[in-house]
C-alpha cells in the first residue's frame, strides 16, 4: 500500500518537475511546481511528517505559488524569448549537475543502516513538534517572526511605485 | 498475497533520499536553462522543497522532531525569501522592462 | 709614558674639529687647531724618537692587549698598533715633514675661501698616514692606505669647481684603486695561507719555516706590489700624479712627495720577509722601479710646468726607491725615503714660493731672473736642487749612492739596473738644473708681475728644510742601515770597498755631467729652442708623455664607456631589468584582462559557476565516503 502510494505521487514529483523545465510559459511552469508541491506534502504524510504537510500544501502550494501566480499575471510574462545562451551554462553547468547527482546519489545509496517507511509507523503529532518548538527552539521561532517582519517590510519597500522607481 | 502485501507495505528511506537527489538536480537544471527570471526563481523552490523531503526522511529514521522543525523553518524562510525575491523582480521589470535573464546584465564589468 | 694612540688622534680630532666648525670659525682658531695637532704628534714621536737615542726605551714597542676589531673564527684583526726602528724613522719624517707644511700651509692658503676645509683634509691625511706607519697588521695598514687615498682625492680637487681639479681627483682615486685591488688580493692570499694579517706572527711562520720560497709568496709579493704601483705611482700606475699637480702646492709637497706616495715603499719594507723569499719577485720590483725611473726622467726633460717637473722627478725618485728595495736593500730605500722628504719637500715648497711670487705663474718659460728678487727661495731651491743631484756629501748623495752600490753588488741584472740609475741619475741633474736656469736666471721673461718674496710663514719652512735636505744625509748608509735591521733584516753582502769609491765617483760624474749640458743649454736661452728644434719627433714624444695618457684612454677607458653604454645600458638596464618590470606589469594586466571577461554580469553563466562550485565542495567532501570500500555507517551523536 505504502509503496503504491510512494509511487504515484513521486512519479507526479517528477512529472511536475520535469514539465516545469519543460514548459515555456512561465504560467504553466508555475503550474507544474504546485503539482511538484502537492505531491511532496502527500509523501511528507507517508513519511509520518502530518503537520508539514499540511503546512506545505498551505504555505507552499497555497501561498507562495499563489504569490508567484500573482506576479506572473501581474508582469504578463509571456514566451519565453530566445535569447543569447550562455555557453558558461551548458559547458560548466551541466557537468556540474551530473557530478552532484552522481556524488549525492552514490552517497544515499551508501548508507548502511537505513530503515524502511511503512504506513503503520509512529505518525509525529503536531503536540510533539510543538512541544520541542516552544520550549527548546523558542529563541529560533521568535527570530523568524522577526525576519518574516523584515521581509514584508523589504518587501513592499521594493515593490511599491515610488519617486525614482519609473522607468529608466 | 502474503508477500505481495509484504513487499507492498515498506518504502525502503533510500527511495526517498534518491528522489530528493533527483529533485535538487532538476532544480539546478532549471535554474541553468530557464530564461524568464521568474521561472529561474521556481527551481530554487523545487531546490528547497528537494532539500525538505530529505530533512523529513532523516527525521524519520532517527525519530527525531528536529528534522520536522528545521522543514518548518526551511518553509518560513522560503516564504520571506519568494516574498522579497519576487518584488525585487517587480522592481527590475519595472527598470529593464524584460524578465529575459540574459538581458539583465547591468553587474557586469 | 709613550702616549702612541695619540699620535693618529691629534689629527683626526684637528678634523674633527675643523671640519665640523671649522666655516664658522676665526682663521687664527683654525690655525691654530690645524697646527696644534700634528705638533702634538709630532712631539711625541720625538719623546719616543729621544727615549730609544738613550737606550731608555727598547724596540719594537708592540701594544699588548689592543681593543680587538675583527674576531671571527680564526681570523683575529686588532687595532694593534707597532713602533719598532722602521715605524719610528717613518714616523719622524711624516709627523716632521707634516708639521713643517702646515706651517707653510698657513701662509700659502691664507687668502684662500676654505681655508678651513684645507686644514681639516690636511688634519685627515695625517691620521690616515699615521694609522698606516703604525699598523701592526696588514688590515690596518689597508684602513690607512685607503684613507690617505681619500684625503688624496679630497686635497687633490681641493679647487673643485675647476673641472680639471676634480677630474685630477678622480683619476688619482681611480688609478690607486686598480692598485688596491691588487693589495686586496694580496691580503686575501696572506689570510688563506697563513691564517693571520699580523706582520709578526706571519714574520715568525716564515721563519719557522726556512724552506718555503716562491711559488705562493711570489704571487703574494706580486699582489702587494701591484697595489705599491697604484699608490706610489709606479709604471703603468703613475699616470694620477703628474695630473694631481692641480691641488695646492703645499698639498703636492705633503701627499705627493714626501709621505702618501712613500707609502709603498714602506709598505714593502713592512713586507720585506715576503719578498725576501720570492727573488722572483724582487726582480720585478727592481725592474719595474728601474724603469718607472728611466721612463719618468726623460719625461720630466721637456715639462714646461715647474710642478710637472717635479710631478716627475718624484715618480723617478719612487723608482730609484722601489730600485733598493727590489736588490734587497732595503734600509738603503728608506733612507732615500727620508732624504727624498726632505729636498723634494723643499723643492715643492719652494715651487709654491715662486709661483706666489710671481702671481701664479707655473710655466717656467714665463720666468727668469728671479734669483736676485726673491734670495731666499733662490738660495733654499739651490740647495734642494744640489741634493737631488747628488752634489757630494749633500743627503741624496748618501742615499742615492747606497741605492746604487748594493744594484751593482746583485748579480748581472744588478748591474743592468745599475747603468740604467746611472743614466737617470745624469737626466735627473739635467732636468732639476734647466729647471734651476729657467727659473731664476737670464733675463725676465714676464714683465708684468712684480716678484715679491712670501712671508715668514712660508719661508721658515723652506730654511729648515734646505738645512734638512743638506745635513739629512750625514748618519751615512751603514750606520743608518745597521739602526734599522732590526726590523728590516740584515743585507747579506755589501759591496767590496774600492768599486764602491768608484760607484761613488761615477754617480758624481754622472751628477756634474747633467749640470754642465744643461748649463750649456739654458743659460743661454736660446740654446734651448735648439734643443727642440733638431728632434722634433722625440720632442713630442717626450712633451706628450709618450702619449701615455691616450693609450689608456683608448685601450681602457673607451672600452668600458662602450661596454657600459651597449651592454649595461641598452642590453641589461633597458632590455633585462626593463623588459621584467613591462613583463610582470603585463602578466598583471594580462590576468585582470582575463578575469574581467568572468564577471560577465550574465546571470546564467554565475549559476553555472555556482553549480560547479557546489559540486567540487560536495566531491571533496564526500569523496572518501563515496570511494570507500565499506557503506557509510549512520550515527547519530547528541540530539
Amino acid at each position: 500500500m505504502h509503496l503504491i502510494l510512494f509511487i504515484i505521487f513521486a512519479a507526479l514529483c517528477l512529472t511536475g518537475a520535469v514539465n516545469l523545465l519543460f514548459q515555456k510559459q512561465p504560467i504553466n511552469s508555475a503550474l507544474s511546481l504546485i503539482v511538484v508541491m502537492t505531491s511532496l506534502a502527500v509523501l511528507y504524510l507517508l513519511l509520518g511528517a502530518e503537520f508539514l504537510a499540511a503546512a506545505q500544501v498551505i504555505v507552499y502550494a497555497g501561498a507562495i505559488m499563489v504569490l508567484f501566480t500573482f506576479v506572473v499575471m501581474l508582469l504578463n510574462a509571456g514566451r519565453e524569448e530566445r535569447t543569447l545562451g550562455s555557453r558558461a551554462a551548458r559547458t560548466v553547468g551541466f557537468p556540474a549537475v551530473v557530478a552532484i547527482l552522481a556524488v549525492v546519489a552514490t552517497a544515499f545509496l551508501k548508507l548502511q543502516g537505513l530503515g524502511t517507511a511503512t504506513i503503520e509507523d509512529h505518525i509525529t503529532s503536531t503536540a510533539d513538534l510543538s512541544t520541542v518548538l516552544f520550549t527548546k527552539l523558542l529563541l529560533p521561532f521568535e527570530v523568524t517572526s522577526v525576519l518574516i517582519l523584515v521581509a514584508i517590510l523589504g518587501s513592499v519597500a521594493l515593490a511599491r511605485k515610488g519617486d525614482g522607481e519609473g522607468t529608466k | 498475497m502474503n508477500s505481495l502485501h509484504m513487499v507492498s507495505h515498506e518504502v525502503p528511506l533510500a527511495w526517498y533520499l534518491l528522489l530528493s537527489a533527483v529533485l535538487f538536480c532538476l532544480g539546478v537544471v532549471g535554474f541553468l536553462i530557464k530564461r524568464n527570471l521568474i521561472t529561474v526563481f521556481m527551481s530554487i523552490e523545487l531546490m528547497l522543497n528537494a532539500v525538505n523531503l530529505s530533512f523529513v526522511t532523516f527525521a524519520h529514521q532517527w525519530h527525531q522532531v528536529k528534522g520536522q522543525i528545521f522543514v518548518f523553518f526551511v518553509m518560513m524562510v522560503a516564504a520571506a525569501e519568494a516574498a522579497v525575491g519576487l518584488a525585487i523582480i517587480i522592481a527590475v521589470f519595472r527598470a529593464r522592462a524584460t524578465l529575459a535573464v540574459d538581458r539583465i546584465d547591468l553587474m557586469k564589468l | 709614558m709613550l702616549y702612541l694612540p695619540l699620535i693618529p688622534l691629534a689629527p683626526f680630532v684637528g678634523f674633527l674639529l675643523n671640519g665640523s666648525f671649522g666655516r664658522r670659525l676665526p682663521k687664527a682658531v683654525v690655525s691654530g687647531i690645524a697646527l696644534v695637532a700634528p705638533l702634538i704628534s709630532f712631539v711625541i714621536v720625538l719623546h719616543a724618537a729621544l727615549l730609544v737615542w738613550s737606550s731608555s726605551l727598547t724596540l719594537p714597542v708592540i701594544e699588548q692587549n689592543a681593543p680587538s676589531w675583527i674576531s671571527v673564527g680564526a681570523l683575529h684583526v686588532d687595532f694593534g698598533s707597532v713602533l719598532d726602528q722602521l715605524s719610528l724613522v717613518m714616523l719622524l719624517v711624516v709627523t716632521g715633514v707634516g708639521f713643517i707644511i702646515h706651517i707653510y700651509s698657513v701662509g700659502y692658503m691664507h687668502e684662500d675661501q676654505g681655508y678651513w676645509r684645507y686644514f681639516a683634509y690636511l688634519n685627515l691625511f695625517l691620521f690616515f698616514m699615521t694609522v698606516l706607519v703604525q699598523a701592526g697588521n696588514a688590515l690596518m695598514m689597508f684602513v690607512g692606505w685607503e684613507g690617505v687615498g681619500l684625503a688624496s682625492y679630497l686635497l687633490i680637487g681641493f679647487w673643485f669647481q675647476k673641472d680639471s681639479a676634480a677630474n685630477a681627483g678622480k683619476k688619482a682615486f681611480i688609478v690607486n684603486r686598480i692598485g688596491d685591488f691588487g693589495f686586496l688580493i694580496g691580503l686575501f692570499l696572506l689570510l688563506a695561507n697563513f691564517g693571520t694579517l699580523t706582520f709578526t706572527e706571519i714574520a715568525a711562520r716564515l721563519e719557522a719555516n726556512p724552506a718555503m720560497t716562491g711559488g705562493i709568496l711570489t704571487a703574494i709579493a706580486l699582489c702587494l706590489f701591484v697595489g705599491a704601483t697604484g699608490k706610489s705611482a709606479q709604471l703603468p700606475l703613475y699616470v694620477w700624479l703628474p695630473d694631481a699637480m692641480e691641488g695646492p702646492t703645499p698639498v703636492s709637497a705633503l701627499i705627493h712627495a714626501a709621505t702618501m706616495v712613500t707609502a709603498g715603499v714602506y709598505m714593502v719594507a713592512r713586507t720585506h720577509f715576503i719578498f725576501d723569499r720570492s727573488p722572483l719577485a724582487l726582480s720585478v720590483v727592481a725592474i719595474v722601479g728601474a724603469a718607472t725611473a728611466l721612463f719618468a726622467a726623460t719625461i720630466g726633460l721637456v715639462q714646461t710646468d715647474i710642478k710637472r717637473v717635479l710631478a716627475y722627478s718624484t715618480v723617478s725618485q719612487l723608482g730609484y726607491m722601489f730600485l733598493g728595495c727590489g736588490v734587497a736593500a732595503y734600509s738603503a730605500a728608506i733612507f732615500h725615503l727620508m732624504t727624498h722628504a726632505f729636498f723634494k719637500a723643499l723643492l715643492f715648497l719652494a715651487a709654491g714660493s715662486v709661483i706666489h711670487a710671481v702671481g701664479g705663474e707655473q710655466d717656467m718659460r714665463r720666468m727668469g731672473g728671479l734669483r736676485t728678487k726673491i734670495p731666499v727661495t733662490f738660495w733654499t731651491m739651490t740647495m734642494a736642487v744640489l741634493a737631488i743631484s747628488g752634489f757630494p756629501f749633500m743627503s741624496a748623495f748618501f742615499s742615492k749612492d747606497a741605492i746604487l752600490a748594493a744594484a751593482f753588488a746583485s748579480g748581472s741584472l744588478g748591474k743592468v739596473l745599475w747603468f740604467v740609475g746611472l743614466v737617470t741619475a745624469a737626466l735627473t741633474a739635467f732636468y732639476m738644473f734647466r729647471l734651476w736656469y729657467l727659473t731664476f736666471f737670464g733675463e725676465t721673461r714676464n714683465h708684468d708681475v712684480h716678484p715679491h718674496e712670501s712671508p715668514w710663514s712660508m719661508l721658515g719652512p723652506l730654511v729648515i728644510l734646505a738645512l734638512l735636505s743638506v745635513g739629512g744625509g750625514w748618519i751615512g748608509a751603514g750606520r743608518f742601515g745597521a739602526f734599522l735591521s732590526p726590523s728590516l733584516g740584515v743585507r747579506t753582502e755589501e759591496a767590496a770597498g774600492s768599486s764602491e769609491y768608484l760607484l761613488m765617483v761615477l754617480a758624481v760624474a754622472a751628477g756634474a755631467l747633467g749640470w754642465y749640458i744643461a748649463h750649456r743649454m739654458y743659460n743661454r736661452p736660446s740654446t734651448a729652442d735648439g734643443l727642440a728644434a733638431t728632434t722634433p719627433a722625440g720632442y713630442d714624444l717626450l712633451a706628450n708623455k709618450y702619449y701615455v695618457d691616450e693609450i689608456y684612454g683608448s685601450a681602457i677607458v673607451k672600452p668600458l664607456l662602450a661596454f657600459s653604454k651597449y651592454f649595461l645600458e641598452w642590453i641589461v638596464d633597458v632590455a633585462i631589468l626593463g623588459g621584467l618590470a613591462w613583463l610582470l606589469a603585463g602578466i598583471a594586466s594580462l590576468g585582470g584582462a582575463i578575469l574581467q571577461r568572468w564577471q560577465s554580469g550574465n546571470l546564467r553563466s554565475y549559476a553555472a559557476w555556482l553549480a560547479l562550485g557546489a559540486a567540487i565542495l560536495l566531491v571533496f567532501v564526500l569523496a572518501p565516503y563515496v570511494f570507500g570500500a565499506s557503506g557509510i555507517g549512520l550515527n547519530l551523536t547528541g540530539h
